[in-house]
């Protein structure tokens, strides 16, 4: 069982208080302070792009965090309502991101992009930045939809009592 | 924490002061300004993100976007920003070679490609 389960409706603004739970249970957890920005922004990123997805889709159910504090690691899940096999690995899309990036260093035209392009764009760069930030990190899907799992060291209460 | 937005004018550049958090829910807000910034003329934009607490790739989304517009007339978008924790995201996505980062509003209003 989870130790914390959040559903939200698909709105940008629930996004924030997802992030806001992910890091106060991953500080509970013993995540370590200097690694709670990043599970914040992977947090933040995954839920918006799980958002997005439950936007552009029409999917009214909710998104689901899971977080769950492990033995040695805390494990975040979060998981869309839109089947989807065809998840890419997430380095193929940083590169994605890369390019994309690099091409709009000589993108001197198309100041008027479709709202379609910047989605997808957003989407792209969303998971270019959590496989930059996470290392343990698995693209998939469940029964429901896509599935993003994420997981942090936590330390080790032992490892106090050393001397 | 919602997302503050302040313009000002220094020479022929156009100072866009951001304080908060830019995500998902309150990039739309900055990409309007951007927009209307550019609308009315103003090809130079600095944007300072010293005041910026919370960056995600929505809003990297806005600043590439507000870049592709600049430079359809020929301007610029500088971004001024000490914070490690925020450049680092700059860095991860490659978009350290996409804009000029400066350290300060000064340097930016400096530089000159």
């Amino acid at each position: 069982m989870a130790t914390v389960e959040l559903r939200f409706s698909a709105l940008p603004a629930h996004v924030r208080t997802a992030r806001l739970v992910a890091a106060a249970v991953a500080r509970q957890a013993g995540v370590d302070e200097s690694i709670l920005d990043e599970v914040r922004l992977a947090v933040g990123e995954a839920c918006s792009r799980a958002v997005g997805l439950h936007q552009r889709n029409g999917v009214s159910s909710p998104v689901r965090v899971k977080l769950v504090q492990q033995e040695k690691r805390f494990l975040i899940e979060v998981g869309d309502g839109v089947p989807t096999p065809a998840t890419a690995h997430a380095d193929s899309n940083a590169e994605e991101a890369l390019s994309f990036a690099e091409a709009n260093t000589s993108a001197k035209s198309g100041a008027r992009t479709g709202g379609n392009g910047d989605q997808a764009t957003d989407d792209t760069m969303g998971l270019a930045v959590i496989s930059g930030l996470v290392d343990d990190l698995v693209i998939g899907h469940d029964e429901d939809g896509g599935l993003i799992r994420m997981s942090w060291p936590v330390a080790d209460p032992a490892d106090d009592d050393l001397p | 924490m919602d997302l503050s937005l302040s313009t000002r004018s220094v020479g022929d550049r156009t100072v866009v002061e951001v304080g908060g958090e830019i995500d998902v829910y309150t990039a739309p807000k900055l990409r309007e300004q951007l927009v209307e910034l550019v609308n009315e003329g103003h090809y130079h934009l600095i944007v300072d993100m010293e005041g910026v607490d919370f960056l995600d790739s929505t809003g990297l989304g806005v600043l590439v976007g507000g870049l592709k517009r600049v430079r359809a007339h020929e301007g610029s978008l500088r971004l001024v920003c000490n914070q490690e924790r925020i450049l680092k995201i700059f860095r991860i996505t490659g978009l350290t070679k996409v804009f000029p980062i400066h350290g300060s509003v000064d340097e930016a209003v400096a530089a000159n490609d």
